[in-house]
């Protein structure tokens, strides 16, 4: 039984790595931008206004959107490929070989962990945010939300949670889009490994330090 | 020593395979994992039961043939050793062993424990060569090759085509061997010239024959009886890439 | 001379010999290649390299293994390196010097015309190669790096890390792969040839079992070409591959192609000796450990009783209690003698009584005194990986306490009888590697092997291929529906079934040790009179409990592993008595045969020039009956027969 596939398995993994990279410089600004508020919530709410639902912010959230159709798609199609390609009848017995990450042979339950704590996150935020602006509502106040759902514990450890979702995904996600597209070579195995997991903690500590910050030193404890 | 193993059994391409449970006695440490196998297989013989079916020749690690799945893992547990170099001392006495084939879909399984691993042979005959033919060749001098070079080339050579790579991967993906083959050729002068266009023909053809995608999980080099390196992944995506953008700018010209 | 014995050596001095017959042979112009069909048998160096070339050049090929990929062929196990004249280092080498050292390693009986060739086409081979992209290792300049091999004088040797069989190989099988991509070689894999098929004199095709589905299937050429490899594996025990069988030239024998040499048997000093008796088969280290190692056995008989109990370690024995018995005998050769002179020397040790494990059967190669001259590094980068592959089967450390070695069957020079065309006595038929007799005489020199393959298949075929063919053009395709074709059905069929048939209590197996312990004890490094007679006898015996007794479990149909290695034991079970047969009647040691009633007052080999400079060519006379001798005398116009001599 043999198929001739419209896109070959090494382009797929391109698109897999380009529109990764994409959503990893996403994850920095944003991240950047949320570390803000720690040091300001004025500079914060600027950032918020700056975006708000202005063109520019319109389509880039649009592309993002799309890259992010295109990350899951392919990532749909390639674990649905993975898993015929090895058959019907599975091994009754495996063992995970030394050297093999965990998370490298679990992203695609990362990623949809990852979808639906975002859908969390676009519910609470960009819903009442931007989205709420383009119909006409009236946005609420980022720096507020953020005071206010981070007081709450659960919606806190849900957040921090989601998060270590992310660097999980992240921690092989970065150095495996540097081999997928082929910028690895024997040399340089070991430091994009390393440069890789310094990249996904640094983005996602910044998100976490928001978290923790709001949620047990909130200066502004109401 | 003693052992229970459990095999899987299938009679057929097409017959519903499933596990037996044998009992191995006084098994020499020393002995290696396929004389365990032929112990057992004679004492089937003898009792007038069909002997266990697997692959094997050479038994010294080089041919490629043996491929068993041991306590979930191609080639068992060990560094770099085929199954006809794993040695019973490597396993506890009384231990339960569980063998079962190679599982990919590319690779369907013929009997018992053999699987059909032509669609290797199939990638190798899409491009995996140097296209000159005997006779009317430069002197094996004339064209120096730097020493890196070669010796990253006789690594990336050293690939026995057993299919562990793809029996470990999640995926059940080629990546490892195809890059190998394609690797090879790429650092070599004498491979460089068609190394775009093998790298397409060999990735093509392993699409095709139901290979699966490549996730970077690196099971493929964790398992590799060679020790073949992921970094030839690395190359083969950057020849593969790379010729995609260059080769029809030269076809244009 | 016989007369189905003519070699066919072509006229004129012997360096121009090979220029002439290419420059005056038939040739078939393309649009006949088209037309003629040819099958090769085996997917080894010779044989993949044979139909790769043979189908660059536009003929149909058909290509047989029995392995489930042509990739797995025993080829692929060669560790040490090709030979060829190149001459690179500036040593000296030339194609002469090979030449003579081949005929010389071979002692002296080989052909010289067919050697001469050898060692001419030797350098096409390494261009051929590096070509194809094979990694040979290279210096720091780039260049092919050489090393010295087996005890030769100069660095000849090209070599890819350990493992330049398999490189090789895979060079041949991507070349073979090339074809079948392009549709001129069809590929059929898990074959098993079982018989030859005739037709008006001459070779036309073969009956092959599938061994998946258990099929008889036929087909048919214009001419066969046979690199089936050798036939050490009637020894039980020994560094062939599981697989590794003589049956496919053995039925060619039967049908009339003349068996040669049987009883040159290389047996090679460095193996890993034998641990128990559930052993199937044994393995090879590389010959170069002998460039750096040193040999030696206690000289103390309460040394050896007390390292077999355990009480003593090998490192515990102080200098002058060790006997360097390579480097005591040979003094100019030391550990480098070649492969029969170490492999006798150490069996003379052992049966002495100096051996130095549980079974007294080895010997110690030593590294500690080049890990004090070089260091462990330096050791380390030559034979680390040998060092580690040993350390994985014996469960010691060669860095820290001498490795075991002992003698094991290796190589078999012997092989169907061929002319200079490498056509046997069978019309069409071509015998190709070591399946045939052809160069290496009775003693084959270190890295000749790949050598004679690679040379066989690339460069000596496809021209004296095309000689033959130039007469078939007339021929159209042959039919698998005749009467030849059916009668080597039938034949193969009936044997299948009367296997199945005998359905006694004792296995394969079993039945082959058995054999394997006759060949080797009788048979083996040293071989007299009343020996070889006693084997004769027990063989026979052991063929007929074979056929009454044998159990061989399934049915024709389907895969069946004790099928076909039963059938593959019935041909051993008669190979083994042909090869004592030989031995006997060759009265004299010479390479690889020893026989203990002719050698010198020092124990070495003693060759007979006068009575015995021939090649012996047995022609089958049916099963119940004794082969008849044909003799190819050799003649020696080149070089001066000497005795060995590596003292």
């Amino acid at each position: 039984m043999t198929f001739k596939p419209l896109l070959s398995s090494i382009t797929k993994k391109l698109i897999m790595a380009i529109t990764g990279a994409c959503f990893v410089l996403f994850l920095a600004f944003h991240g950047t931008m949320n570390f803000v508020s720690i040091l300001s919530p004025d500079a914060y709410d600027g950032i918020c206004n700056f975006l708000g639902a202005n063109w520019y912010a319109v389509v880039a959230t649009l592309g993002l959107a799309g890259l992010a159709g295109l990350h899951i798609l392919f990532g749909v199609i390639l674990s649905l490929e993975n898993f015929i390609a090895r058959g019907f009848v599975r091994y009754r017995k495996t063992e995970r070989p030394k050297g093999v990450e965990w998370s490298s042979r679990n992203m695609l339950v990362l990623g949809v962990l990852i979808l639906l704590g975002l859908a969390l996150h676009l519910f609470d935020f960009w819903y009442k945010m931007q989205f709420a602006e383009l119909v006409g509502r009236e946005p609420i106040n980022g720096i507020e939300q953020i005071q206010f759902l981070f007081s709450h514990n659960y919606f806190s450890i849900c957040y921090l949670a989601w998060f270590v979702v992310l660097w999980l995904h992240l921690s092989h996600g970065v150095w495996s889009m540097l081999q997928s597209v082929g910028w690895n070579s024997e040399h340089w195995k070991k430091a994009w490994q390393v440069i890789g997991y310094v990249v996904a903690t640094l983005i996602v500590l910044l998100f976490v330090s928001v978290v923790i910050y709001y949620w047990l030193i909130n200066p502004f404890k109401c | 020593m003693n052992f229970t193993l459990k095999i899987w059994r299938q009679a057929n391409r097409t017959a519903k395979g499933h596990f037996v449970d044998y009992n191995v006695s006084d098994i020499s440490p020393d002995a290696s994992f396929l004389e365990m196998l032929d112990i057992l297989n004679e004492q089937l013989v003898l009792k007038g039961e069909e002997p266990v079916y697997f692959d094997h020749d050479c038994r010294e690690g080089i041919c490629g043939a043996c491929s068993l799945f041991i306590n979930g893992r191609p080639h068992g547990k060990g560094e770099g050793t085929t199954t006809c170099q794993l040695y019973m001392r490597k396993f506890k006495d009384g231990e339960t062993i569980t063998v079962e084939p190679f599982r990919s879909r590319a690779f369907p399984v013929i009997k018992d424990l053999t699987v059909d691993r032509s669609a290797f042979d199939k990638i190798i005959q899409a491009g995996g060569y140097v296209s000159c033919h005997t006779g009317g060749v430069p002197d094996g001098n004339a064209i120096p090759v730097p020493k890196a070079d070669a010796d990253r080339a006789m690594d990336a050579a050293a690939c026995i085509g057993c299919g562990a790579c793809v029996a470990a991967c999640k995926n059940s993906s080629a990546m490892l061997f195809v890059a190998a083959k394609v690797s090879q050729f790429a650092l070599l002068p004498q491979g460089k010239v068609e190394s775009a266009r093998r790298a397409q023909a060999m990735v093509a053809k392993m699409d095709e024959l139901g290979f699966g995608n490549c996730s970077n999980t690196y099971a493929c080099q964790a398992v590799c009886p060679k020790h073949i390196s992921v970094s030839n992944i690395a190359r083969l995506n950057r020849e593969f890439l790379c010729g995609k953008i260059v080769s029809p700018l030269r076809k244009e010209q | 001379m016989d007369e189905k014995l003519q070699s066919r050596i072509p006229e004129g001095p012997l360096a121009e010999k090979w220029t002439n017959y290419k420059a005056s042979q038939k040739l078939v112009n393309p649009a006949n290649k088209r037309k003629l069909d040819i099958i090769v048998v085996g997917t080894g160096l010779a044989g993949a390299s044979a139909a790769a070339s043979l189908g660059e050049l536009g003929f149909n090929v058909k290509i047989f293994c029995i392995q489930d990929s042509p990739r797995r062929a025993h080829s692929i196990a060669a560790q040490g390196g090709i030979n060829a004249a190149k001459n690179y280092p500036n040593d000296g080498d030339s194609i002469q010097r090979l030449f003579v050292d081949t005929i010389k390693g071979g002692d002296y009986r080989a052909r010289e015309a067919n050697v001469y060739r050898l060692a001419e086409v030797s350098n096409n081979i390494i261009d051929q190669c590096v070509a194809q992209g094979v990694p040979f290792a290279r210096d720091y300049a780039g260049m092919l790096a050489n090393r010295s091999f087996g005890g030769a004088q100069v660095s000849r040797t090209f070599y890819a890390k350990g493992q330049t069989g398999q490189q090789l190989l895979l060079g041949a099988y991507g070349a073979l792969s090339k074809e079948v991509n392009k549709g001129t070689v069809k590929l059929y894999t898990r074959r098993e040839m079982l018989d030859l098929v005739i037709v008006d004199g001459r070779a036309r095709g073969v009956i092959v079992r599938n061994l998946e589905t258990g099929d008889i299937e036929r087909y048919s050429a214009h001419a066969v070409v046979l690199a089936t490899g050798g036939y050490g594996n009637v020894f039980f025990l020994s560094t062939n591959a599981m697989a590794s069988n003589g049956s496919a030239a053995w039925r060619c024998y039967k049908r009339g192609a003349y068996f040669a040499n049987p009883c040159y048997t290389q047996i090679h000093p460095t193996c890993i000796p034998v641990h128990g008796d559930y052993q199937s088969k044994l393995t090879l280290m590389s010959e170069s450990l002998r460039n750096d190692g040193r040999i030696w056995v206690p000289k103390k008989k309460e040394d050896v009783e007390k390292i077999r109990k355990g009480e003593l370690r090998p490192i515990d024995i102080p200098e002058e209690d060790r006997d360097y018995y390579l480097e005591r005998r040979y003094p100019s050769f030391g550990n480098l003698v070649p492969r029969d002179v170490a492999s006798r020397a150490a069996k003379e040790r052992c049966d002495a009584g100096f051996g130095v494990n549980k079974t007294g059967l080895a010997v110690y190669l030593d590294f500690s005194e080049a890990i004090n001259r070089l260091g462990k590094n330096v050791v380390k980068a030559r034979y680390g990986n040998l060092f580690d592959m040993y350390e994985e089967i014996v469960n010691e450390n060669p860095y820290e306490t001498p490795m075991m070695i002992f003698p094991a069957v290796h190589y078999t020079m012997g092989g169907l009888w061929v002319d200079y065309e490498l056509q046997s006595t069978v019309k069409g038929l071509f015998v190709a590697g070591e399946a045939n007799f052809s160069d290496h005489g009775a003693n084959r020199l270190g890295a000749s092997a790949l050598m004679q393959g690679l040379s066989d298949g690339y460069f000596v075929l496809p021209y004296t291929l095309q000689n033959y063919l130039a007469d078939q053009i007339q021929t159209p395709r042959i039919s698998i529906e005749s009467a030849e074709f059916e009668q080597a059905e039938q034949n193969v069929r009936a044997q299948i079934e009367k296997l199945l048939n005998v359905k006694g209590t004792e296995t394969v197996d079993s039945f082959h040790r058995r054999l394997g312990k006759i060949m080797w004890e009788y048979v083996g490094m040293a071989r007299e009179k009343a020996g070889l007679e006693k084997a004769i006898k027990l063989i026979s015996d052991l063929r007929k409990e074979f056929w009454k007794n044998v159990k061989v479990s399934g049915s024709a149909i389907g895969m069946n592993s004790e099928l076909e290695k039963a059938l593959r034991v019935a041909d051993f079970l008669e190979m083994g008595e042909l090869i004592a047969r030989d031995a006997l009647q060759r009265e004299e040691s010479c390479g690889g045969h020893f026989r203990i009633e002719h050698q010198t007052a020092e124990g070495e080999a003693q060759r007979d020039d006068q009575n015995f400079n021939f090649v012996a060519a047995y022609e089958y006379k049916g099963s119940e009956s004794i082969p008849e001798l044909h003799k190819e005398q050799l003649e020696f116009e080149f070089v001066e027969v000497k005795q060995r001599n590596y003292k």
